[in-house]
């Protein structure tokens, strides 16, 4: 049911088609620390799956050299505040927020685990649209 | 209308070992040793929990003075329980992963005070009772919370004979990213799982030594060798309700 909602809010908002990129795609930040060797689109894709996996390897089997984690999304993927600081899931400038804004996706994460690095291994980066034609583009083969 | 076939994610089910190898794991295993091929992180197994391993505490009772809590002081700190904003106009249904619990011998006279947390069962009351399989066993011993899957229910609470989890009432920002906790769940000791699993100590233990009192002994209770082991071995220890046949890994002397 849930797929299903995001689908028709993906369909609704192309069939919009404002001629304004800003309009039409959330304005995702820039992430620091080095690129998925995957590709973003495989992660934009299986990103929850990926984690519920990870997790349960981690939590239940004790597996620490899982390195998909919940805190490495949150390290990398910090966006700076006007106070210097990494902005908290309750700013809607949050690298999660953006995307799930979007979609009306609620995340659950995020009560319990924290949504800022304690210590942010990478340089902060200012919220700036990251890879705009690549997310419209995926936006647009997801909707066809 | 057909609805496009959206890309969407596979279930877990269909993920297979070279979707599961393209995940993050992988490319860690690349970064870390360029050497190295993917089937060397194959096997999965050699970094989880080693079920040979029995992780448990050995607490001197006589080496814990009544007035010192640097074992709940370090352990709030390390897990970041304590400073819920309410916690203090309840004190009764705080969170509370360790406290010291103050005894009177009556016949003696004789006052002590020792540290109980969650007891690490070897068949722990809190994990039969879960309705959601969120309370669990680790395959080395640590008990354990998933609050992936706690619902809440706090059964777990009621069966623990030592009254060593809480639940969380409010809710919880700037948690430890080692040890998430959240509104509506369940928590307890993780034995520092996080530390444990990187080669260290419980913070609890750690901070008893720091004061000098070295009252409390964490190790491999399955590695005879081990110094808990050997001090298990030497001098008479109990549990704390060894009626119940629940196995803790948590024992104590001079009790």
């Amino acid at each position: 049911m849930k797929r299903l909602f995001v689908l028709l809010m993906l369909l609704a908002g192309l069939s919009a088609a404002p001629v304004l990129a800003g309009d039409l795609g959330p304005v995702v930040p820039r992430a620091s620390g080095k690129p998925h060797p995957e590709g973003n689109e495989f992660w934009r894709i299986n990103h929850m799956l990926l984690m519920v996996h990870d997790r349960d390897q981690t939590m239940r089997l004790g597996n620490r050299e899982v390195q998909a984690s919940l805190a490495e999304c949150v390290d990398c993927h910090a966006v700076k505040g006007a106070d210097g600081a990494p902005v908290s899931a309750e700013d809607e400038r949050h690298f999660c927020r953006t995307c799930h804004d979007y979609v009306a996706v609620k995340i659950d994460c995020f009560q319990c685990h924290n949504s800022r690095p304690e210590a942010p291994k990478q340089a902060l980066r200012t919220p700036e649209p990251a890879d705009m034609p690549g997310i419209l583009a995926y936006l647009k083969e997801a909707g066809e | 209308m057909i609805l496009p076939a959206l890309n969407f994610p596979k279930k877990p089910a269909d993920m297979n070992r070279r979707d599961f190898l393209k995940s993050g794991g992988a490319v860690a295993t690349l970064a870390l040793a360029p050497g190295v091929t993917l089937m060397a992180f194959g096997g999965q197994a050699s970094a989880a929990a080693d079920p040979g391993k029995r992780w448990g505490l050995l607490i001197d009772v006589n080496k814990c003075p009544s007035d010192c809590s640097a074992c709940v002081s370090a352990c709030k700190v390390e897990n970041g329980w304590g400073n819920d904003k309410h916690a203090a106009d309840h004190p009764e249904a705080a969170p509370q992963w360790i406290r010291k619990v103050s005894l009177t011998d009556k016949s003696t006279g004789r006052e002590f005070a020792l540290p109980v947390m969650c007891q690490h069962c070897e068949n722990p009351p809190c994990v039969d009772v879960c309705p959601t399989n969120a309370s669990f066993k680790r395959p080395d011993g640590i008990v354990l919370v998933d609050k992936h899957r706690c619902i809440g229910c706090r059964y777990c609470m009621m069966a623990c004979p030592y009254k060593a989890r809480s639940f969380v009432h409010e809710d919880v920002t700037d948690q430890k990213t080692h040890a998430p906790r959240g509104k509506g769940t369940v928590e307890s000791c993780t034995l520092c799982v996080h530390r444990v699993d990187a080669g260290g100590a419980p913070a609890c233990v750690e901070a008893c030594n720091t004061t000098g009192n070295a009252a409390m002994l964490f190790g491999d209770l399955n590695d005879p060798d081990s110094e808990i082991a050997q001090a298990l071995k030497a001098y008479p220890s109990v549990a704390i309700r060894d009626d119940l046949g629940l196995n803790p890994g948590v024992r104590y002397s001079n009790l």
